[in-house]
């Protein structure tokens, strides 16, 4: 079952959030790594059919999974019918994420409940319900998109910081307790990529950040995806409880 | 051999315990000293073996093998 190597071939993987953005690189990266990928997302039909197009047109294998990560029982009935189809769930990448930026004296309660419900409260659903797959087979890869703004934080996004933060404490626990299953979890903290949600920064934050990455550039998704797809493969499988900082130089750990 | 011999045979080579030690009343973090990982993994390979399944609130009711045995036997007759 795991290789050492990084090829996925007979594989099954769950990305949440992967119709856009990092998700959408980490569900191709996968899909042609060999994995059979369901593509998780929750609102954007459109986004989500033109991953999985891509996907298929890079001779890749996977489908469409609808449901919102926040959501326990949709969560637990989804995982549960979609392993018992594919009868196995080797990779879960708990990769979706909003952000609803306020400075503390306009965030609301909502803004702040929101991101903790979809980014920290989502990821744990979904580990909660791979894991009865993945304890079951003894062998399994956990992955979560955490964010440098976890560590270093940022002025307006108390929430989602505390959010990646959670994560990440999350990542070491569950790390701790699925490890004599041959189950890895793990977390990667990218930090400036150029997606929809960092393109949303005003022009001046973005330049100001860019100024400051010792590579010179912003990460790209595909960036993201590599190292998602080394934790995913069998050549991790010692590797766990870890974030990895990918940054381009900005911040190590 | 009926459920509760299976489930005592499950236990016996799943967790690869004694036999002599997997008697009906042994509670199984207290007695017989498995995690609750544990607990929790042999309850999954319970639900496949027997083909049933084990809600949430329920898996904080089983305690001793016979708790086991017990839900099981309920479960099975419900099939």
């Amino acid at each position: 079952m795991p290789t050492d190597d990084l090829d996925l071939s007979g594989q099954v993987a769950l990305v949440t959030g992967g119709s856009r953005g990092i998700g959408r690189a980490i569900a191709l990266r996968l899909s042609q790594a060999g994995a059979y990928v369901a593509i998780n997302y929750s609102a954007d039909d459109q986004a989500a059919k033109r991953t999985l197009l891509d996907l298929e047109r890079g001779g890749g294998q996977g489908e469409l999974q609808k449901f919102p990560v926040e959501n326990f029982a949709k969560v637990q009935d989804a995982i549960k019918e979609f392993s018992k189809r594919k009868g196995r769930l080797d990779i879960l990448v708990n990769n979706a994420g909003i952000s609803r930026d306020q400075v503390l004296a306009r965030m609301k309660p909502e803004d702040w409940h929101r991101v903790l419900a979809v980014n920290l409260t989502g990821a744990f659903y979904c580990c909660r319900a791979a894991a009865r797959v993945m304890v079951r087979r003894r062998y399994g890869r956990i992955i979560v998109i955490s964010s440098i703004i976890g560590r270093i934080g940022r002025a307006g996004q108390a929430n989602y910081a505390a959010s990646k933060a959670g994560l990440e404490a999350m990542t070491r626990s569950l790390a701790l307790e699925l490890a004599g299953r041959q189950i890895t979890v793990n977390a990667v903290a990218p930090g400036y990529i150029e997606t929809e949600m960092t393109l949303a920064l005003p022009p001046k934050v973005r330049q100001e950040i860019l100024d400051h990455i010792p590579s010179g550039r912003a990460g790209t998704a595909e960036d993201v995806a590599g190292v998602v797809l080394f934790l995913a493969s069998g050549l991790s499988a010692y590797l766990t409880g870890q974030t990895l900082h990918l940054n381009g130089g900005l911040y190590f750990g | 051999m009926d459920i509760k011999e299976r489930v005592i045979q499950l236990i016996i080579e799943h967790l690869e315990l004694a036999p002599a030690d997997v008697v009906p009343e042994a509670h199984f973090i207290d007695d017989l000293g498995i995690s609750s990982m544990d607990l929790w993994e042999l309850v999954l390979v319970m639900e496949d073996e027997f083909g049933l399944e084990v809600p949430d609130e329920d898996l904080e009711k089983i305690g001793t093998i016979q708790d086991a045995i017990n839900f099981i036997t309920a479960h099975a007759e419900e099939k």
